[in-house]
C-alpha cells in the first residue's frame, strides 16, 4: 500500500515518518517508535488502555490513524514523567496503590492528566467522570480516584510553592 | 545493647509497602507479551467460525498464499500431519487446535495465517473461503439432552448424546431421610448465567523454535508456566527440558489464562515449521468468543428446615453448559471443582449432590473466574438458597444466618460434603458488618420507605471457600499433584535472590513475597527480588488461580527461608564460637543465649558462608522448598450491600457496601485491600451488568466492549472494608487466599439486596445481571425472571 509522509511531535521530539494510511496511531506509537507504553485492550474504543494525549486533549489511540496525527503533537505515558523522575500522578498511582496488573495504568494517567489539566481541583465525582471511559479489572477504582486526588494535591501544591 | 529490627519499617510481615512492580508499570515500561520484539519475528491471524455449528466442506487458502507478505497459511489438515489437529484439554477430554470436520461453536479456529506483519495477516485471513454446512445449534444443557438433538461431539468414538460427564456427592439416604422429617422445605431454580473473565489483556505468544539448538522458548501470557511447559510437552511431543516457557508481565488473567488455548499451539507449530518466532496477539472479540468462559450452571436445589430454623439437610443439581469441548482448568478427581463446597459456612449434618455437564454449541471453557474451581457458583446459590429459606420461615435472614453458621468452637468441623474446615469466627464477622451497616436502622429506614412507595432492600452473603489447592492426596492436575516450591540464594553481602514457582498478573507477588522472607530473616524486603515466570529459572509450581499463591507458594517461601535460617544459625554458632544450642533467634540477628549484645547479623552470616565457613561446612547459603498444603486455607467473609430500587425503571444503585474479610494474616494490607475491592467490583458487575450470552442460532451477544459492559469508575460504588484475623493453623505464617473471596461472595450479597427489596412481590429469583428490564418486568408482572440462552435476536 502507498505510504504517506506525517509530521508528528511525539513527547516533545519532531518526528517525520513514512505510514501506511491504514496504520492506526497505536501502532505507530507502539511498532514504528517502539513506545510500548501505551497498550492496545479492545479495538473498539472502549477500554481507554490506548489513551493518549492529542494537542493535550485525551484521545483513545486505537481508533485514530497515523496519518490523522500529521501535524499534531502526541504525548504518551513516556512523556509523562522523566526517568529520573515520576509526575506526581504516577507517585500518586503508586502512593495509593491505583494499579494492580499495570495494563490500564498508563492509559488512566493520561486521561488524569487531561483533566488535571484542566480543573486542578476535582471532587470524587469529577474524577469518577472524567475516567469513565477507562476500564480497570483489578483495582474497582477507588484507589485509582484517591490516586488523582492525591496527585492533584500534589501539584496544587507544587504551583502554591513556584508562585 | 544491640537496637531491634522494625518489622514494619523493613517491609515485613504486615507492613503495606508500596510495590515494587509498580516502578516499571508507571513509566510505560512493562513488558507485556505484545511489547516483546524478537529478530525475524513474523505475526500471525486467527481465521474463525461465524457460525455456531456446522459440518465444513471445503477450505480454500489459495488466494491467501498468493498475497506478499504472507509466509504460512496453516489449516487443520495441515496440522494433522503434525499430530496437532487436536489436542487434551485439562479435563481428559479432546479439542480442536484448528477445525477439520465440523465448526462446534462460533467463534472456533479454522485456520490461520503468518504474515510480515498483523495488517497482511488479516489480509490473508479474509482471502480464505470456506464452505460449510450449516446444523442446528445448541445454547443450552436442556436443548442438548432433548430427544433427537445432534451429537455435537460426533468426532468422539462411542459418543451417543451430548453428555460429558455425571457426579455425585454426599450422603443421599440420610439426606432424604432428613428431608422425610422437616417441617418445611425451602426449594429455589436458578441459572447462574455464563459470564467472560475478559483481562483487558488479551491472550498472546510468541512461539521461538531455534533449529541450531531445538529448544523452544515461548513467550506466552500464562499464569501457570510450569503447567503449561508439560503440557506443550505432551501436545507438541517435544522433550520437556527443550521447552522454556516465559510468562512476562500479564495484564491480568482471572482464570481466563490459565489453559492451553489453540492460538498457542498455532504459533508454536508455525514457527517450528518456519523455524522463526511467530507473534500471535489475540483481538477483544477472539478473546471474548473462543476464550474460555465461566459459570453458566443451572441450579435446582432444596433445604430441609426446622421451624426454629434450623437446616437440617440440603440437595441440589447442576445442569453445567460445558461447551463444545469439556475443558474445564480443575483437579481431576471433581468433576464440577469444587461446587461441593456450598454450604460449608454452615452446621447442616447432611448433603447430597448431583451434577450433569453437557457439550453445547458454546465456547468451551468452565475456567475458574476469580475463583476456586466452581466456589463462585456454589456460594452464589448457598446464599440466594439461605436468604430464601430465611424469609419462607419468615425469620430475619441475619438471625437465620447466625442460627445456623458454624460456631467457633465447632472447628475442626467436616462438612457433609466431606471438607475439613480448620478455623473461623463467622458469628464474628457477621456482628462486625451488621455493626458497620446499622443493621436495624437499616430495617426501620426500609420499612418507612416503603409506606413512602420507595424500594429499600438489604443483602447478606456469609460464605467460607476452600482456597488453595492440593494437598496432594486429593488434587492434581493431569496427574502432576497441587503442591508449590520455592529457592531462596543469599549473596554474600546478604542480599537475596527468591525464585518461586507462581506467577503474578497483578497480585504483586514480587512486594509480598520478598516481605514473607523478611518475616523469617530480617534481610529488608527491599534487598530481596523475587523472581518469577520463566520455567528455565525458577522452580516447579501449579501456578497462581484459585487464591493458592500464598497459601502454596507463599508456604513454600516461609519454609525454604526455614532451612537457611537453619543453616545461618550453624554459620553464626561458629561466628560466635558456641554451640548451636547456645544460639538465639531475634528477627534479623542471633546472639549467644544470655548475652543479647554478643550477636552476628543475617548478613554476617551470609558473608561467612561464602568467605569463614566452618571447616567441612559446604560452602553457599541457599535451599529450595517443596511445599504439599495439609489442607486448604479457610477465608470466612461477610459482605452486606443496600441498595434502592426505583420502581419506575427497574434500576438500582448501592446505597452502601460493607465487606468483612477473615484471610488470616495479612501480608500487606495495602494489597489484600486492593485485592478485595477488585474482587468486589467483578461481583457487582455480575450482578449488574456483564452478560454474555446466545441467541438460538449461536450466535454470542456479548462479543465486544460495546456489548459486553463492565462497570467504569462512573457506576462502580464505593467499597466500606473491615477485617476480622483468625490465623490459618497450618500455613507457616497463618495466611489465608483472599483475592478471589470478594468476586466469589460479592454477588449474592448484590443480589439479594434487590431480592430483599422486591420482597413483598413474591417473586423468588431474577437471574443475574439485574439489568433494569429484568427487575421492572419482575416487578410489573410479579414473576420470576430467567435469563437462560437462547436470549430474543431483532429478528423476533
Amino acid at each position: 500500500m502507498e505510504e504517506r509522509r506525517i509530521n508528528v511531535v511525539v513527547n516533545g521530539e519532531p518526528k517525520s515518518v513514512d505510514v501506511e494510511p491504514r496504520l492506526l496511531l497505536v501502532h505507530f506509537l507502539r511498532e514504528v517508535l517502539g513506545l510500548t507504553g501505551t497498550h492496545i485492550g479492545c479495538d473498539t474504543t472502549n477500554c481507554g488502555v490506548c489513551t493518549v494525549l492529542f494537542d493535550g486533549l485525551p484521545v483513545k489511540s486505537c481508533t485514530m490513524f497515523a496519518v490523522m496525527a500529521d501535524g499534531h503533537e502526541v504525548t504518551t505515558v513516556e512523556g509523562l514523567g522523566l526517568p529520573s523522575e515520576l509526575h506526581p500522578i504516577q507517585e500518586g498511582f503508586r502512593e495509593e496503590h491505583g494499579l494492580q496488573c499495570g495494563f490500564c495504568t498508563p492509559g488512566m494517567m493520561m486521561a488524569s492528566k487531561a483533566l488535571l489539566d484542566e480543573n486542578p481541583n476535582p471532587t470524587e465525582e469529577d474524577i469518577r467522570w472524567a475516567l469513565a471511559g477507562n476500564l480497570c479489572r483489578c483495582t474497582g477504582y477507588q484507589n485509582i480516584v484517591k490516586s488523582v486526588l492525591w496527585a492533584a494535591e500534589k501539584l496544587r501544591s507544587e504551583a502554591a510553592m513556584s508562585r | 545493647m544491640a537496637q531491634a529490627l522494625d518489622e514494619i519499617k523493613i517491609g515485613g510481615l504486615g507492613s503495606s509497602r508500596k510495590r515494587v512492580e509498580d516502578d516499571r508499570f508507571l513509566r510505560g515500561k512493562g513488558n507485556y507479551i505484545d511489547d516483546f520484539k524478537l529478530p525475524g519475528m513474523v505475526h500471525m491471524e486467527i481465521l474463525r467460525s461465524p457460525l455456531a455449528h456446522a459440518r465444513i466442506t471445503s477450505i480454500d487458502t489459495s488466494k491467501a498464499w498468493q498475497i506478499p507478505g504472507v509466509h504460512m497459511v496453516l489449516t487443520g489438515d495441515m496440522a494433522a500431519q503434525h499430530n496437532l489437529a487436536w489436542m487434551p484439554t485439562l479435563s481428559y477430554d479432546t479439542q480442536a487446535v484448528l477445525a477439520t470436520d465440523k465448526v462446534r461453536f462460533q467463534g472456533q479456529e479454522i485456520a490461520c495465517v503468518v504474515a510480515d506483519d498483523p495488517y497482511i495477516a488479516k489480509d490473508g485471513c479474509e482471502a480464505i473461503v470456506v464452505e460449510y454446512e450449516p446444523l442446528p445449534p445448541i445454547v443450552n444443557p436442556y436443548q442438548a439432552v432433548a430427544e433427537g438433538a445432534p451429537i455435537i461431539r460426533d468426532d468422539k468414538e462411542g459418543q451417543t448424546d451430548n453428555i460429558c460427564y455425571r457426579w455425585e456427592v454426599g450422603d443421599r439416604e440420610g439426606t432424604e431421610r432428613a428431608f422425610a422429617q422437616a417441617d418445611l422445605v425451602s426449594k429455589l431454580e436458578l441459572h447462574y448465567p455464563r459470564s467472560h473473565p475478559s483481562p483487558i489483556e488479551c491472550c498472546g505468544s510468541i512461539a521461538d523454535y531455534n533449529s541450531a539448538t531445538a529448544k523452544l522458548t515461548v513467550y506466552m501470557t500464562t499464569q501457570a508456566p510450569h503447567i503449561i511447559r508439560a503440557a506443550v510437552a505432551i501436545v507438541a511431543e517435544l522433550p520437556e527440558h527443550m521447552i522454556r516457557i516465559i510468562s512476562p508481565d500479564i495484564g491480568g488473567g482471572f482464570g481466563n489464562k490459565v489453559p492451553v488455548y489453540p492460538g498457542y499451539v498455532c504459533s508454536i507449530l508455525c514457527s517450528i515449521l518456519l523455524t522463526r518466532p511467530v507473534k500471535w496477539i489475540e483481538d477483544k472479540t477472539g478473546n471474548l468468543i473462543s476464550t474460555h468462559y465461566a459459570r453458566d450452571i443451572y441450579y435446582k436445589g432444596e433445604l430441609a428446615l426446622r421451624k426454629d430454623g434450623k437446616i437440617l439437610a440440603v440437595r441440589f443439581h447442576c445442569d453445567s453448559d460445558n461447551g463444545a469441548f469439556f475443558s474445564d482448568a480443575q483437579p481431576t478427581k471433581f468433576k464440577l471443582g469444587l461446587i461441593h463446597s456450598a454450604f460449608a459456612a454452615y452446621d447442616i449434618p447432611f448433603g447430597y449432590m448431583t451434577a450433569q455437564g453437557t457439550y453445547t454449541n458454546k465456547a468451551p471453557g468452565g475456567v475458574a473466574y476469580r475463583c476456586s474451581f466452581r466456589v463462585t457458583e456454589a456460594m452464589f446459590f448457598q446464599e440466594r438458597a439461605i436468604q430464601a429459606a430465611a424469609y419462607d420461615l419468615g425469620m430475619d435472614q441475619a438471625a437465620f444466618r447466625r442460627l445456623n453458621l458454624v460456631k467457633s468452637h465447632q472447628f475442626p468441623f467436616r462438612t457433609p460434603y466431606g471438607f475439613l474446615l480448620d478455623s473461623g469466627q463467622y458469628e464474628k464477622c457477621l456482628d462486625v458488618a451488621l455493626n458497620a451497616i446499622d443493621y436495624d436502622d437499616f430495617l426501620r429506614e426500609k420499612e418507612e420507605a416503603r409506606a413512602q412507595g420507595r424500594r429499600l432492600g438489604i443483602g447478606i452473603s456469609t460464605m467460607t471457600e476452600p482456597l488453595g489447592a492440593g494437598n496432594s492426596r486429593e488434587y492434581d492436575i493431569l496427574g502432576i499433584k497441587m503442591f508449590d516450591a520455592a529457592e531462596l540464594r543469599v549473596h554474600p553481602s546478604g542480599k537475596a535472590i527468591l525464585k518461586i514457582g507462581s506467577k503474578t498478573q497483578g497480585q504483586g507477588h514480587e512486594t509480598t513475597f520478598a516481605q514473607i522472607v523478611t518475616h523469617e530473616l530480617g534481610i529488608p524486603a527491599a534487598d530481596i527480588l523475587v523472581q518469577h515466570g520463566d520455567t528455565d529459572n525458577t522452580p516447579f509450581g501449579m501456578g497462581t488461580y484459585a487464591s493458592r499463591s500464598t497459601p502454596v507458594a507463599g508456604a513454600a517461601t516461609a519454609m525454604v527461608a526455614r532451612k537457611v535460617r537453619a543453616k545461618a544459625r550453624k554459620l553464626a554458632a561458629h561466628l560466635l564460637e558456641v554451640s548451636e544450642e547456645d544460639v538465639e533467634w531475634e528477627l534479623g540477628r542471633f546472639h549467644v543465649r544470655g548475652a543479647p549484645n554478643n550477636g552476628v547479623s543475617i548478613q554476617e552470616c551470609a558473608m561467612a558462608a561464602y568467605g569463614n565457613m566452618p571447616d567441612g561446612m559446604e560452602p553457599g547459603l541457599e535451599n529450595n522448598a517443596y511445599y504439599d498444603p495439609p489442607n486448604m486455607t479457610w477465608p470466612f467473609a461477610a459482605y452486606i450491600v443496600t441498595v434502592e430500587v426505583d420502581p419506575e425503571t427497574g434500576v438500582w444503585d448501592v446505597l452502601r457496601m460493607v465487606a468483612v474479610d477473615d484471610c488470616g494474616v495479612r501480608i500487606n494490607p495495602m494489597i489484600v485491600e486492593g485485592q478485595i475491592m477488585g474482587g468486589m467490583t467483578e461481583a457487582y458487575a455480575m450482578a449488574n451488568m456483564q452478560f454474555i450470552t446466545y441467541d438460538a442460532e449461536g450466535n454470542c451477544v456479548g462479543s465486544n466492549y460495546m456489548d459486553y459492559l463492565l462497570p467504569t469508575a462512573w457506576e462502580t460504588p464505593g467499597f466500606e472494608l473491615h477485617e476480622v484475623v483468625t490465623p490459618s493453623p497450618h500455613h507457616p505464617i497463618g495466611a489465608k487466599g483472599v483475592g478471589e473471596c470478594a468476586a466469589v461472595g460479592g454477588p449474592a450479597a448484590f443480589v439479594n439486596a434487590v431480592m430483599d427489596a422486591i420482597d413483598d412481590t413474591g417473586v423468588r429469583n431474577i437471574d443475574m445481571p439485574l439489568i433494569p428490564d429484568r427487575v421492572w418486568e419482575a416487578l410489573k408482572y410479579r414473576r420470576d425472571i430467567s435469563g437462560a440462552p437462547p436470549v430474543k435476536s431483532d429478528a423476533d
